[in-house]
């Protein structure tokens, strides 16, 4: 578990009115947005129970749709982002699944990319779940994220090549879909990995996809 | 070195000779590798902006997305010019200022979340006020904040501070107890005082259900602040005084945690029973956008 620090609790400073359910959506799609890094034009959003239930009047859908285009959590445009956005294709649907998250939600975005995300309380976040793959991502570490064929030794190839440039990591997570099918593994690291680093990666043999997602700001 | 229980954290006080501020924005520089002098630099930048959402919040009479909010500042204001408060211009200040930012909150205006947007107004209320009242150094003011920090950070160790998770306890209640901690501390209190004053503050806001009406963060909230915001600053009183919480502060919090997951669904910012479906509240929804 991530320690807590002074400022996951004195912050963020951010738009109100809610911690959970403005600054948290906020964070959520700005996380997607980085997870995504290509330009977006379509976004289809499902949002699960209390976000669903509540997330009007906190301002949770324009709270995520500002987050996909890049507007800090402490921009007071948000309020009107509806209004000054419109060239972006979007839609919102409501579930409940009591399986998942009290304030939870998921983005597809250009059709091809579904990120899912839980708001987990005081603006901190958690992205769960990429393209059908578990993740564990709070966006507070620069963490590269790999697909590739489950085979052995992958993961001390990819530590190496890290390793190499004295990086710390911060955390490691892995899965998969079958035995040897397609795997995916989540390095967070201390510090930025130089873009060369993530190139050595996506040259490993049996690496499909390669992306270093950038941690939120605030 | 993390610290994750008030007992804890009592030790290395006593240990070390040290405030909690102190032992705090060490293990703050440590784990975020900044300088002590970034980190309270840091604090300071909050302690700035929760003046600035005072300020603004003075002068606005904005109604919320609801039309039911957004001008009791005023009206606040207003008595307090015709006719002081009972308990003097401190206390005037204190509900004045909590107020006036619970109401920027609810215009998505500029706050900052202490511990969470529903309950920004508690700490900057008592943490402002009582800086101007007492003439606060800077340096007071950020030891005040990073002691009420820390409070709300071991707290969260054990329980997520959202109304989702554990109800209105784990957010206004949170704030309230954070509030009465970093308060006796700029008071002169002792790290056992200190404690004391969070246990007081938190064991009287056990079981505070999370209820608004049609979902939004107005009814109860807005008002819950500058109340509590008060309740904090009873706490910090009593425990000044020597006056013990018979539990002790970690057990305080774990029968807030357990008072949480007990809760209903329904209590906990689902809008779907308590305030939110009284009669009125139905009305009121009916009349909404």
């Amino acid at each position: 578990m991530k320690e807590k620090t002074l400022f996951d609790v004195i912050s963020p400073i951010m738009v109100g009115p809610s911690s959970s359910h403005t600054a948290g959506a906020i964070r959520l799609g700005l996380m997607a947005k980085n997870i995504y890094s290509k330009p977006i034009n379509k976004v289809d959003f499902t949002l699960y129970n209390s976000f669903a239930q509540t997330g009007f009047g906190h301002g949770t859908q324009k709270g995520l749709f500002a987050g996909i285009l890049g507007y800090s959590v402490y921009d007071t445009k948000i309020k009107n982002i509806f209004d000054i956005v419109k060239d972006i294709q979007y839609s919102f649907s409501y579930s409940e699944d009591l399986t998942r998250h009290p304030n939870s939600v998921d983005f597809v975005i250009n059709d091809e990319m579904k990120i899912s995300g839980d708001s987990v309380g005081a603006g901190e976040i958690n992205i769960t779940e990429i393209n059908g793959f578990s993740v564990n991502i709070s966006g507070n570490y620069n963490t590269i994220l790999l697909m590739y064929k489950d085979k052995p030794g992958m993961i001390s190839t990819v530590s190496k090549i890290i390793q190499k440039e004295n990086i710390n990591v911060a955390s490691l997570y892995c899965d998969r879909n079958e035995k040897g099918g397609t795997a995916s593994m989540l390095i967070a690291l201390d510090a930025e990995a130089p873009d060369y680093v993530v190139n050595a990666i996506s040259e490993i043999d049996d690496v499909y996809y390669t992306t270093q997602i950038r941690k939120l700001d605030v | 070195m993390s610290i994750t229980t008030f007992d804890e954290l009592r030790r290395i006080c006593l240990e070390q000779n040290k405030t909690i501020w102190e032992i705090t924005q060490s293990e703050e520089s440590f784990n975020s590798e900044i300088s002590i002098e970034d980190v309270r630099k840091s604090v300071l930048k909050h302690v700035k902006t929760m003046q600035e959402t005072i300020q603004t919040g003075l002068h606005s009479n904005e109604k919320s997305v609801s039309n039911w909010c957004g001008d009791d500042t005023e009206k606040l204001i207003k008595r307090f010019s015709q006719k002081g408060a009972l308990f003097g211009k401190l206390y005037e200040k204190i509900l004045m200022y909590a107020l006036a930012t619970s109401e920027e909150n609810l215009r998505m205006g500029r706050i900052v979340a202490c511990p969470t947007a529903g309950s920004c107004g508690i700490v900057p209320g008592v943490l402002i006020a009582y800086a101007e009242e007492y003439n606060l150094s800077e340096d007071e003011q950020i030891n005040f904040l990073i002691t009420a920090g820390k409070i709300g950070g071991i707290i969260s160790n054990k329980v997520q501070l959202a109304g989702a998770v554990a109800g209105c306890q784990a957010e206004c209640g949170v704030a309230s107890a954070m509030c009465a901690g970093g308060l006796a501390q700029t008071m002169g209190g002792s790290i056992d005082e200190i404690l004391n004053a969070v246990a007081l503050a938190m064991k009287n806001l056990l079981g505070l259900t999370c209820d608004p009406v049609c979902g939004l963060v107005e009814v109860p909230c807005i008002k819950r602040n500058p109340i509590l915001s008060i309740h904090a600053v009873s706490a910090a009183e009593l425990a000044l005084a020597g006056i013990e919480s018979k539990i002790p502060v970690d057990e305080v919090i774990d029968a807030m945690r357990q008072t949480g997951q007990l809760m209903s669904p329904m209590l906990k910012e689902s809008s779907q029973a308590g305030l939110a479906t009284t009669k009125t509240a139905l009305k009121l929804k009916e009349t909404l956008f």
